[in-house]
């Protein structure tokens, strides 16, 4: 009996955490970036001995999630790579190191090298809280033979172009697949329309909804049209087996897409097709339209105990000539313009539209429910392409499910404006 | 098992006796048909089940995936971690329920039969209610992402207090009593009569008790953060999420988590199904 | 008897402050966060908590997600636990039958799903239905049937988690049934078969009266887990298709440890908890009216 209680106590020990050895930073970065950033990593442990670096990897499709829980259990890691929609969050729920003043000693980061509004969606409520790791954006991947065959040679800048070619495209390429293609479970593509309208996402200082408004209206018909008219097929990522195949196949002309897929591409593509396939900037209402200002950044959580040595990593990661080389493991475009000074950057025409869509970029309000909101209008959305639900109906529901969301956020914020009044002589 | 030939009673035609075995011989078939499945899946050369139409047996067996499954996902560490968690619940939660279930059965206490009620009604209440709060409390026990945060909530049951319970009641007074009377303590009269006497019941419960901490997901899926202290089933529901192509490696994963309990299942059968009916039905 | 007593209490005492302190306070601790909005904005500044009252439970109410899961959930019961109550008994019956050989080899057969791991299974379940390559929709198409979109139709996922969740679980109720078939005196099916009665009358008006109680039993058992949908939409649909499949405690997850809306979640909880006391009272109720119990 005695022998078991020691069984049981020994299980229970075995739970207690080791002790350190040493400065080990802790580092979560996301998907294939956990997967590359390991070699920049092994440099920079070679320049600063002393420190190790133990690198974790978390897929995106649990990352929220588990900064969330980790938030809530006290369990959050030295640095982070931060996707650039969730720092308003975080920096609202108090967890975010303000960086102003190390990178006002630092000789690595200068604040002018930066993209005016990638830098900008790392300050919340006039703090820094993030240094830009690579900017992101979503624009469309075509292919130029199949355009070529409607009718087309030149891809669309305007919303009408699009839907001509559409139509067109649809009639050349009939049953084999659909001209566009848009997985219905993300979000960004929606995004990226309602970005492209003059009225905002959500209104009263972001403390309610605005999906009632007639931009929002305009860039859920133009979005469901894409579906009604069968020009995007009403399929979730998991229903297409290899999308790289697919797009290479000709089962689509049209994929909306990120950086990552430029090389992703260029390694995948059969020989016959080179050259036949491009990128283009999003098409907007009237003329070229604006995009997610995307990315993600680093950042050091206030909870971490080694926020010396996490500094030293991020800046290390923000060195120019790192950022080229990270450019050239993965695809990853750099924020900083000195960064894009690179024959590869600079010579390569699919990166150039990407630097011509970052030029009209816009953010996403920055309130810590921005994520849910995010995914509440996916599911609404899909519910108008594939359940039938009608269009205005739609947006009332949302609308109200978003201001439900907001409701904290709007006590929070009228006890502030009450304290303030109060505080004012 | 009897090899009397088929019973013959009058009436009963040899039709009969086709349905009967023809129809326990489908059940059959469709309860282990997936399992077999992925056994066979498991030694398939990676890309090999997802062609169409899609394959039953593997072109040639290869440990590949199981070899993948080890080296790149850490599946071995989850299978300590499930063996470790296992083990703890079982031997801990033995103690605390048969101390407990004993109690109840013989040992006379202020409010006992109220206790003993109060905690019936407890069965009732899903556990998943007391599952937020219970994440907070870890937290502030520093017990999140540890194997304590899984093993300590588990300690006892109402179920095992139970069954042991139901058990114990059968246990002779005059037994006990002549050992009171000998100047025994209540530890040496458990230790040394009680117990042995409850041996069936506790092999019983030990396995109930380690296929169901084995199992387990929902609490170890909200109370573990990261990969390292993942059990089997909360690290393959996070790789099947992220490997959603990856059949192969995914049922070596299956089979990694499946086996031990249902070989265990089959060494011990007896024991756990006369548990269930000890449990469901009233005795 | 004090000493009796005090050696009562020890022994009773680890198991009893266990439950006490991780469930039962716990428990307590869901009915009052129920009541305040505690979600993120008070993880981190606990003076933002609100006391809410009922607000959350009146909130809830009118939320057409909760009604949706809610819909979910019933969906699954009320298909689902008559379904697995009807293989467990036939399963049973057939064990039971004298013609039947090979008992043991198909008992343990028949259980075997149950004792598997449930994440496990459904793993292998989301492959075997998969729209192109999974072998439910080959073997369907050998006898010309179009393939079925089994997890990514709307109309099929929940048809599909059902069916899952009898052939996980029929071999538990199964067993339950063939210990109450085995208490029936057999000299009664003798009289019937005298007197002439076809095996369907003798199943009528002998077996299923004899298994009353243990009907009422494992069907309150049934319902009652059956109302803890979980693991399954959770590995095997995400909730998805069109939310089709996101059940009461799906919902509950998603709310408490997604987006940490604690107070809402907690609240859930205990509207699922106070629904699942509703039905199974009803049950208990039914059956001792028709003195099953």
């Amino acid at each position: 009996m005695t022998r078991a209680l020691a069984i049981v106590l020994l299980v229970l020990l075995a739970g207690c955490a080791k002790p350190e050895q040493g400065t080990t930073l802790r580092f979560w970065a996301m998907g294939r970036e956990a997967e590359v950033v390991g070699e920049l990593v092994r440099e920079f442990e070679a320049e600063n001995p002393g420190i190790r670096v133990d690198v974790q990897n978390i897929p995106w499709t649990a990352a929220h999630e588990k900064l969330l829980t980790a938030y809530a259990a006290d369990g959050l890691p030295d640095v982070c790579q931060l996707g650039n929609t969730w720092i308003a969050e975080f920096a609202t729920l108090q967890s975010l190191t303000p960086l102003q003043p190390l990178v006002d000693r630092s000789t690595v980061i200068d604040q002018s090298d930066y993209f005016a509004g990638i830098w900008d969606t790392n300050v919340i409520d006039g703090q820094l809280v993030g240094i830009p790791w690579y900017v992101d954006t979503r624009l469309l991947f075509y292919r130029k033979d199949l355009l070529r065959q409607a009718g087309y040679s030149q891809p669309p800048k305007t919303w009408a172009e699009w839907e001509q070619m559409n139509a067109a495209l649809k009639k050349v390429m009939g049953a084999r697949g659909y001209p566009v293609l848009m997985p219905l479970n993300e979000f960004e593509p929606q995004l990226s329309f309602a970005l492209q309208q003059d009225d905002s996402l959500l209104r009263d200082g972001d403390t309610r909804g605005n999906f009632r408004s007639p931009g929002f209206r305009r860039t859920l018909a133009f979005y469901d049209n894409m579906f009604e008219q069968g020009w995007a097929p009403k399929m979730s990522e998991t229903q297409i087996s290899n999308v790289w195949d697919e797009f290479f196949r000709g089962f689509t002309a049209f994929y909306l897409s990120g950086p990552w897929n430029i090389r992703e591409f260029r390694q995948r593509q059969p020989p016959g097709l080179e050259g036949e396939w491009g990128a283009t900037p999003l098409p907007g209402p009237d003329g070229l339209g604006a995009g997610i200002a995307g990315g993600t950044s680093l950042v050091v959580f206030r909870s971490s105990q080694k926020k010396e040595a996490a500094w030293k990593l991020i800046e290390f990661l923000s060195r120019p000539a790192i950022q080229q080389r990270f450019y050239k493991i993965i695809g990853d475009l750099p924020p900083r313009r000195s960064a894009w000074q690179s024959p590869e950057l600079q010579d390569d025409p699919l990166t150039a539209a990407f630097a011509d869509q970052l030029e009209r970029v816009k953010p996403t309000p920055k309130v810590l429910e921005w994520e849910r909101i995010a995914q509440q209008m996916r599911v609404v959305t899909e519910q108008v392409v594939r359940g039938g639900l009608p269009q205005d109906k739609a947006v009332e529901q949302l609308d109200q499910q978003v201001d439900d969301i907001l409701a904290k956020r709007r006590w929070i914020v009228e006890q502030q404006a009450g304290t303030a009044a109060k505080a004012a002589p | 098992m009897s090899r009397v030939g088929i019973s013959r009673e009058i009436g009963q035609s040899r039709w009969h006796a086709w349905w009967v075995n023809g129809g326990l011989l489908l059940l059959a078939v469709i309860s282990l048909a997936p399992l077999a499945w992925m056994l066979s899946v498991s030694f398939m050369p990676s890309g090999q089940a997802s062609q169409f139409p899609p394959p039953l047996l593997p072109a040639h067996t290869t440990l590949a995936n199981y070899q993948a499954l080890f080296a790149r996902t850490g599946m071995g560490n989850n299978f300590i971690n499930s063996l470790l968690v296992s083990v703890g619940i079982t031997l801990g939660s033995l103690l605390f329920n048969t101390l407990a279930g004993y109690a109840f059965a013989k040992l006379r206490f202020a409010c006992r039969e109220r206790l003993f009620q109060m905690l019936l009604a407890a069965l009732v209440i899903p556990a998943q209610v007391a599952m937020l709060p219970l994440f907070l409390l870890m937290k502030q026990m520093g017990l999140v992402n540890t194997f304590g945060g899984v093993v300590i909530p588990a300690l006892a049951s109402v179920f095992g207090i139970f069954l042991v319970r139901q058990y114990a009641r059968s246990i002779p007074d005059e037994l006990l009593e002549a050992a009171r009377i000998d100047g025994a303590s209540e530890a040496r009269i458990f230790f040394q009569i009680v117990l042995p006497m409850l041996k069936p019941v506790l092999v019983t419960l030990a396995i109930f008790t380690f296929m169901g901490a084995w199992n387990d997901f929902m609490w170890p899926l909200i109370v573990l953060t990261d990969q390292e202290h993942y059990t089997l089933p909360v690290a393959l529901a996070s790789l099947s999420r992220e490997h959603i192509m990856d059949v192969e490696m995914m049922m070596a994963g299956a089979v990694v988590t499946v086996l031990p309990v249902l070989l265990l299942f089959l060494v011990l059968q007896r024991y756990y199904i006369q548990g269930l009916l000890l449990g469901s039905v009233k005795g | 008897m004090k000493r009796g007593s005090l050696a009562g209490w020890v022994f009773a005492a680890p198991a009893l402050i266990v439950i006490g302190v991780f469930f039962g306070l716990p428990v307590l601790s869901a009915l009052a966060l129920s009541l305040t909005d505690f979600d993120l904005y008070a993880l981190a500044d606990p003076h933002s908590l609100r006391f809410n009252g009922l607000g959350n439970y009146i909130d809830l109410l009118q939320t057409p997600m909760f009604w949706k899961s809610l819909g979910n959930t019933a969906y699954f019961v009320v298909a689902g636990v008559p379904l697995s109550i009807a293989v467990s008994l036939g399963a049973a019956l057939l064990l039971n039958a004298p013609a039947a050989r090979f008992k043991a080899l198909f008992r343990t057969a028949l259980f075997a799903p149950v004792v598997t791991t449930l994440v496990a299974v459904a793993v292998i379940w989301r492959y075997l239905f998969h729209t192109r390559y999974g072998l439910v929709n080959w073997g369907l198409g050998q006898i010309g049937i179009n393939p079925i979109d089994w997890l990514g139709d709307p109309n099929w996922a929940m048809p599909t988690i059902i069916g899952f969740a009898v052939w996980k679980n029929f071999g538990y109720n199964m067993v339950i049934f063939l210990a109450g078939l085995q208490a029936i005196p057999k000299d009664l099916y003798e009289a019937a078969r005298i007197d002439g009665a076809s095996r369907w009358q003798q199943f009528l008006h002998i077996t299923l009266p004899m298994l009353g109680p243990v009907l009422l039993v494992v069907g309150v058992i049934t319902v009652s887990g059956y109302f803890q949908l979980f693991a399954e939409p959770y590995v095997m649909t995400r909730g998805d298709p069109l939310q089709s499949t996101v059940s009461v405690l799906y919902f509950m997850f998603e709310e408490g440890f997604k987006w940490w809306n604690l107070g809402r979640a907690s609240a859930v909880a205990f509207l699922l908890f106070l629904i699942i006391l509703a039905v199974t009272t009803l049950m208990l109720r039914f059956g001792k009216r028709r003195e099953l119990v």
